[in-house]
């Protein structure tokens, strides 16, 4: 099955905030946190059911929004993976919420 | 997807907070290894806001399938049938839900207007909210279904259910032969949203026939 129909199946808790079936998106940032998680996957970064195991398990934690879980397992999937570093995604942040970067979506 | 983000932050922009600049850095960290790109960002967005919507339809489907007696309670009850998937049903609209069987194909229409099974199969497409469709469906509904590359032979009986704003209508496939032993995930990979409308049937691509 392709990838889309295997993120459309996110199921139970894990399944897509969704308003009249279509996605909803509470904030630009949510969209490209889906965007850019679903499109790696696609590239073959890892494998999608990789990242539904452990978004589950994120949101069983059950202490953040759902699009705040889905951020942190893209982020600690990229780190195992050794797409970037821990010390290079704190220092880019910092400069974002510091101004020091056009914080545009 | 195009984001205004021209109109107040010029002269004063906000602070992004942790999260907006946790996500802004692996964007553009990732911009920058070269791994992709923010337009095919753009571009997946946009796909699934708008394209996503049928997948519901399709758990349904997929459900009804591997479920006897899930499918009697779906074509008894579509609303309380969807409930049970998760999927809420606005209350005040009934959902019918019609099955292909060998000898009789359904398909649904809006002669009125646009009206659309919406919780389940998302927004409608272009085609189907316009004129010729309405008003063709339900005058030559062979000639139309072969416009989609539907051909049905004459022995097989064409019905169409008109919508209305209180009735809606969902058509249940009939699960292809060669997918046996499927689960439920990859059986509702391959129920489109016209499958579910009726004007094609579910196919098994070649990707899927070699897993």
């Amino acid at each position: 099955m392709s990838v889309d129909n295997r993120v459309a199946y996110l199921d139970g808790e894990a399944a897509l905030p969704r308003k009249n079936g279509e996605l909803v998106f509470a904030a630009p940032w949510e969209g490209r946190a889906f965007g850019l998680a679903v499109l790696l996957s696609e590239k073959g970064a890892y494998d999608w059911d990789d990242f539904r195991k452990r978004l589950v398990e994120e949101i069983g934690k059950g202490d953040e929004a759902y699009y705040e879980s889905w951020l942190a397992v893209f982020e600690s999937l990229l780190l195992a993976r050794e797409v970037v570093t821990r010390e290079e995604v704190s220092k880019r942040a910092g400069e974002y919420a510091a101004l020091e970067r056009d914080p545009v979506f | 997807m195009s984001h205004d983000h021209d109109h107040d932050h010029d002269h004063h922009p906000e602070a992004p907070s942790p999260v907006e600049a946790r996500a802004l850095a692996l964007e553009s960290l990732l911009v920058e290894k070269g791994l992709l790109t923010s337009e095919e960002v753009d571009r997946i967005v946009s796909m699934y806001e708008h394209d996503i919507g049928p997948m519901l339809g399709a758990r349904v489907v997929a459900r009804a399938w591997v479920d006897e007696s899930y499918k009697q309670r779906l074509l008894e009850d579509g609303p309380a049938a969807v409930k049970e998937l998760g999927i809420g049903y606005p209350p005040a609209t009934q959902l019918v839900v019609v099955e292909n069987k060998g000898d009789v194909h359904n398909v649904i229409v809006c002669t009125l207007c646009s009206c659309y099974p919406w919780p389940v199969l998302g927004l409608p497409p272009t085609w189907y909210k316009s004129a010729p469709y309405r008003s063709r469906m339900v005058r030559e509904p062979r000639t139309v279904l072969e416009e989609f590359n539907l051909n049905l032979p004459d022995e097989v009986a064409v019905n169409v259910w008109d919508s209305s704003s209180d009735v809606r209508y969902m058509v249940l496939p009939e699960r292809p032969a060669g997918t046996e032993g499927w689960s439920e995930e990859q059986l509702a990979g391959i129920v489109t949203r016209d499958c579910m409308i009726g004007v094609a049937r579910p196919r098994i691509p070649a990707e899927s026939a070699a897993r």
